[in-house]
């Protein structure tokens, strides 16, 4: 379909998809383990101030 | 209060960080879906319909995918920057988390835009790399984006690493228009400004507006991905400040309940940040 780009573009595609694809990964697992820290944190009866005026 | 200041809002309205938090939630699913829309179409205007360049051949695939990470390289500093500016002048509290939060995400868009520029170079220039000043700029990016990451992670307290990040920032901000109008000023191997010129576009529309569809596929991603790395960060900071309440409580004698309440498991401790 390229001709003799082919390696080049294949690569190009590649290597932006798996970065892209890191870069997702990154925000979700980060996400993940906040969201389990601050669960864990709650669980254990710690609140923010803000959270224990309320 | 009335009715019509009730339904007033204004853009400080976003300094609550619980307030920015549940607009994002509102948002994220429609954001995602549009930036996955945007892309479908982007790539079948990509494969399917802009035609090989007449001097480059099928190359120009790359450039889909080149010039709009590109962009973002650029526009993730820009962000960095009105940030640092945020942090500095107006003190808005998610000022330094939008900086910090981009940061990461310029360095991939900075690495990618080397990535497939050297891939799209060695065909068409016959080299990978060449030490132009448009290039060498981009690199200085990437170098500079890492640094800040460094920086970040240096200083524990979030405020005083935002300050600092952002005076570092500021400062790096002299790069932008270094890469922008580096064509323009030196004599470089690097094609010069073909989309944003003084005299409009300068290529076909068969391949502008798959590459403007890219692009905005593209800023589509960086905004979704912004605003999850944002709301991560808020949840760090105030996962950071219930340990340390938690600690002072210890340290205040308010005993060991609260110790043990102090560090959940799969979390640093709140003095090692």
């Amino acid at each position: 379909m390229f001709g003799n780009y082919a390696g080049f573009i294949i690569a190009s595609y590649g290597v932006t998809l798996a970065t892209i694809s890191l870069l997702i990964l990154w925000v979700i697992i980060d996400g993940r383990t906040q969201a389990k820290a601050l669960a864990e944190l709650e669980a254990r009866g710690i609140k923010r101030r803000s959270a224990r005026r309320a | 209060m009335t009715d019509t200041q009730k339904k007033s809002f204004s853009i400080w309205d976003l300094a609550n960080p619980t307030r920015f938090l549940s607009i994002l939630d509102k948002i994220m699913t429609p954001l995602v879906i549009l930036t996955v829309v945007a892309f479908a179409a982007g790539l079948y205007l990509t494969f399917f319909y802009a035609p090989d360049d007449y001097q480059q051949g099928a190359t120009v695939k790359i450039m889909f995918i080149h010039v709009p990470a590109a962009w973002l390289a650029m526009f993730a500093y820009m962000v960095m920057t009105i940030g640092s500016l945020g942090t500095l002048i107006w003190k808005h509290p998610l000022a330094d988390v939008s900086a910090k939060a981009a940061g990461p995400l310029g360095a991939a868009f900075t690495f990618v835009s080397l990535v497939t520029g050297s891939l799209w170079g060695k065909p068409m220039w016959g080299t990978w790399w060449v030490w132009d000043a448009r290039l060498t700029s981009m690199l200085v990016l990437l170098i500079i984006y890492l640094g800040l990451m460094a920086l970040w992670r240096t200083i524990d307290d979030p405020i005083r690493a935002g300050k600092a990040a952002a005076i570092l920032t500021l400062v790096g901000f002299i790069n932008i228009p270094i890469i922008k109008f580096s064509v323009d000023w030196w004599s470089t191997l690097h094609q010069p400004a073909s989309v944003l010129t003084l005299d409009g576009p300068k290529i076909h529309a068969s391949i502008l507006i798959p590459l403007l569809v890219m692009a905005f596929a593209f800023t589509l991603l960086f905004t979704a991905l912004h605003f999850k790395a944002m709301k991560n960060e808020i949840l760090r900071r105030r996962i950071r400040t219930m340990q340390m309440q938690a600690a002072r409580s210890v340290a205040s004698g308010n005993g060991a309940v609260a110790a043990s309440r102090a560090t959940p498991s799969g979390q640093k401790p709140a003095t090692t940040h």
